[in-house]
C-alpha cells in the first residue's frame, strides 16, 4: 500500500492536463487498475485457472506423480457406473432432502416465536444462534464425545429412561441421520436470524390493519407474515441446500465417511480420491459433477426471478 | 411485535410471566445443553467423566484437561498458527478490499463492469472444485505445507470488495470532493475520509474473515502436512484421533479453539448479525 501511493499519485497527474492516450484507452481513471489490481489477480487467478485446471485434470488419468494420459470422458463415464460414487450421491442427496427443509421450517417456526418482546428475548436468541458459529470440526469433536456409545451423555440419558442404547454415529443405520441432528443444531440458528431480521422489516402498520380487521393469528402469518417472507423463504432454500451439497468438515471431525461409507458424502469422496488415492483427474471429475449441480440451482434461481419480473412487467403493462 | 402475540395479553393468564417463556426457555436451553456440557467436562477429571453414570455438575473442579493440552507443545503452536493465519487475512482483506471496492465505487475506468461481474460470478464457485489445483498451484509456489498455503489464497475475497463497495456507494461524494479539489490524491481521500465513514462495513469485514478463516478445516487439511503447521481446527480434529479415552484434554482444547470466535460474537453480537443478515434480507 505504501508502495502504491506515489505510483497512484504520479499516474493520476499524467493523466491531468490533457486527454492522453493512456485515458482513451483505460477510461477516466486509469490509476483505478492499480486500486483493483492486487484484488484482480488473486481472485480471478484462484478462481477461473483452477477450475479450468479441475476440467483439464478431469479429462485426464492423474495421479500427479507419473504423466498424465488423457481419457476423455473416461473419468465421467466410470463415475456413474461406480457404486461407491452412486452411494456417495445418494447420502449427499438423503443429507440435503432432511436438513434443508428441515433448517429452514424450524428456523421459520423458531423465529416466529422469538419475534415477541418479552424478558429474557435477547439471551434466547443468542443461545439459539451460537452454536452457529461454532466451526463444525469443534462441533463435531464435542458431539463424538457426547454420542460416545460407551462414555457419552446421550446413552446415559436413554439408560435413565429405560430406552436401549444406541450406537449413534458408529452404527451405520444411523449415522448419516445423526449428521443432520448435528447439522441442525449447528445450522438452524442462521436461518432464525435471517427470518427474524426480514420479520421485523415488515411495516407495522399492514399488522395492525390485520388485527383491526379482525384477523385471526393463522389468518395473519398466512395472508401477511408468509407472503413477504418469500424471497428470504427463496434464499434460505438455496443457501442452505448449497451448504447441504458441500458438507465435509463435519463428516470428517466425526465419521470420517464410516461406519463402512455411511457417511461419504460426496465432497468426502472427493478428497478421498484426490488427496488419500491420489486420484486427480478422477477426483476432479467428481468434483466438476457436484459443481454443475450447484450451478444449475443457482442458475435456475437467476432464471426464475427474471422469469417472475418479466411476468410482473407484463402484468404492469397490461 | 409479532402478531402472533396479539391477543395474549387480553386473556387471563395466571403466571406473573409470558406464556412463551414456558416454550422458549427450554429451547433455548436445548440449544445450549452441548455448550454447557463442553464447558463442565472441560473442568473435569478423566475419573469423573469416565464415571457411570456421569457426573452432572461436578463435586471438584480440575484443570488437569487445560494442563495437559497447554502443556503438550503443539497444542500452543497450533493457536498461534491460527492467530498468524487469521490476522493475516483479517488485515490484507481490510487493506485489499477497500482499495478495490473504493475503485468500483468512485472511479470509471474501462473494463470495470466486465472485472466486477466476473469478481461476482467467482463467489458460486465451490471451493471443492478448485481445491485440487489450488493445492498444485501452491506446490508450484512452494508453499505448501506452510502457512504460506493457508494465507495467499484468502488474502482477498470478492465477497468483502462487494460487500464494502456497496457501503462507498452509499456514503455522500460531497466530502470526498471537496478533498479532491484541496489536491488530495485518492489514496488519500480513502484513507483519510471514506475508511473513517466505514467503520461498520470495514468491522463486519474483519469479523466474517476472521469467522471464516478461524474455523476453516478443509483447506488447513489438505495443504498442510507436518503436524507443526497445524491450524487449531485441524489440530483438535487429529488431537481427538490420537486421545480416544482423554476427553478431558479434548474438551479443553475444543473450549480453547472455540472460545476466540465466542469471545468475538459477544463482543461485536449487533454487527455480527447484522452483516449476515443484511445481504440476504435486502439483497
Amino acid at each position: 500500500m505504501a508502495a502504491a501511493a506515489p505510483v497512484a499519485r504520479r499516474a493520476a497527474a499524467a493523466a491531468a492536463p490533457a486527454p492522453s492516450w493512456r485515458r482513451r484507452v483505460f477510461g477516466e481513471h486509469p490509476s483505478a487498475w492499480l486500486f483493483i489490481l492486487p484484488s484482480t489477480i488473486l481472485i480471478l487467478g484462484f478462481a477461473f485457472v483452477p477450475m479450468a485446471w479441475a476440467f483439464l485434470l478431469s479429462l485426464q488419468r492423474s495421479d500427479l506423480v507419473t504423466p498424465a494420459e488423457w481419457v476423455g470422458l473416461g473419468n465421467y463415464k466410470a463415475l456413474f457406473s461406480d457404486p461407491t460414487f452412486g452411494d456417495a450421491v445418494e447420502h449427499t442427496l438423503i443429507y440435503t432432502a432432511l436438513f434443508v427443509p428441515l433448517s429452514v421450517a424450524g428456523g421459520l417456526a423458531i423465529a416466529l416465536m422469538l419475534n415477541r418482546r418479552i424478558r429474557f428475548i435477547g439471551i434466547y436468541r443468542t443461545l439459539v444462534f451460537v452454536p452457529f458459529i461454532m466451526s463444525a470440526a469443534a462441533q463435531g469433536v464435542l458431539f463424538s464425545f457426547i454420542l460416545d456409545p460407551q462414555y457419552g451423555l446421550a446413552n446415559a440419558a436413554l439408560d435413565g429412561v429405560g430406552i436401549a442404547r444406541q450406537g449413534f454415529l458408529q452404527d451405520p443405520g444411523q449415522a448419516l441421520y445423526v449428521l443432520v441432528g448435528i447439522g441442525l443444531w449447528g445450522g438452524v440458528g442462521f436461518c432464525v436470524i435471517v427470518f427474524l431480521a426480514a420479520l421485523q422489516d415488515i411495516p407495522r402498520e399492514l399488522l395492525e390493519a390485520a388485527a383491526i380487521d379482525g384477523a385471526r393469528r393463522w389468518a395473519t402469518l398466512r395472508k401477511i407474515i408468509l407472503p413477504s417472507l418469500k424471497p428470504v423463504l427463496t434464499f434460505l432454500f438455496v443457501w442452505q441446500t448449497f451448504q447441504a451439497l458441500q458438507l465435509f468438515d463435519l463428516v470428517y471431525a466425526t465419521s470420517r465417511g464410516g461406519p463402512l461409507g455411511a457417511t461419504t458424502v460426496v465432497v468426502y469422496y472427493v478428497y478421498e480420491q484426490a488427496f488419500q488415492f491420489f486420484h486427480a483427474g478422477y477426483g476432479s471429475a467428481a468434483a466438476y459433477v457436484l459443481a454443475l449441480a450447484i450451478f444449475a440451482i443457482g442458475g435456475g434461481q437467476q432464471l426464475a426471478r427474471v422469469i417472475k419480473r418479466r411476468r410482473a412487467e407484463k402484468a404492469v403493462a397490461a | 411485535m409479532s402478531a402472533l402475540s396479539v391477543g395474549v395479553g387480553r386473556r387471563r393468564w395466571p403466571l406473573p410471566f409470558s406464556p412463551w417463556h414456558l416454550v422458549l426457555a427450554p429451547l433455548a436451553l436445548a440449544f445450549a445443553a452441548p455448550l454447557i456440557w463442553l464447558f463442565l467436562t472441560s473442568f473435569m477429571s478423566n475419573a469423573q467423566i469416565n464415571r457411570f453414570p456421569p457426573t452432572i455438575i461436578p463435586d471438584s473442579f480440575h484443570t488437569t484437561g487445560y494442563d495437559y493440552v497447554l502443556s503438550n507443545a503443539l497444542f500452543p503452536r497450533w493457536f498461534l498458527n491460527s492467530v498468524i493465519v487469521a490476522a493475516a487475512a483479517v488485515v490484507s482483506n481490510l487493506v485489499l478490499c477497500s482499495l478495490a471496492a473504493y475503485a468500483f465505487a468512485r472511479m470509471r475506468f474501462r473494463g470495470s463492469n466486465v472485472v466486477f461481474g466476473l469478481m461476482l460470478a467467482t463467489l458460486v464457485i465451490p471451493f471443492q472444485l478448485t481445491m485440487i489445483p489450488t493445492f498444485l498451484i501452491m506446490k508450484e509456489l512452494g508453499l505448501i505445507d506452510s502457512l504460506g498455503a493457508l494465507i495467499v489464497p484468502g488474502l482477498v475475497s470478492a465477497f468483502g470488495i462487494f460487500l464494502l463497495r456497496q457501503f462507498f456507494v452509499s456514503l455522500p461524494r460531497e466530502l470526498e470532493e471537496a478533498a479532491r479539489i484541496d489536491g488530495c490524491s485518492r489514496l488519500t481521500v480513502l484513507v483519510k475520509i471514506v475508511l473513517p465513514l466505514a467503520r461498520p462495513a470495514l468491522t463486519t469485514l474483519a469479523v466474517l474473515t476472521f469467522l471464516t478463516v478461524w474455523n476453516d478445516l478443509t483447506w488447513p487439511l489438505i495443504a498442510i502436512s507436518s503436524d507443526e503447521n497445524y491450524t487449531l481446527q485441524l489440530g483438535l480434529t487429529t488431537f481427538q484421533g490420537q486421545h480416544r479415552t482423554e476427553w478431558a484434554a479434548v474438551m479443553a482444547g475444543d473450549v480453547l479453539t472455540t472460545l476466540p470466535v465466542l469471545i468475538a460474537f459477544l463482543l461485536a453480537q449487533r454487527t455480527f448479525i447484522q452483516s449476515l443478515t443484511s445481504s440476504a434480507v435486502k439483497g
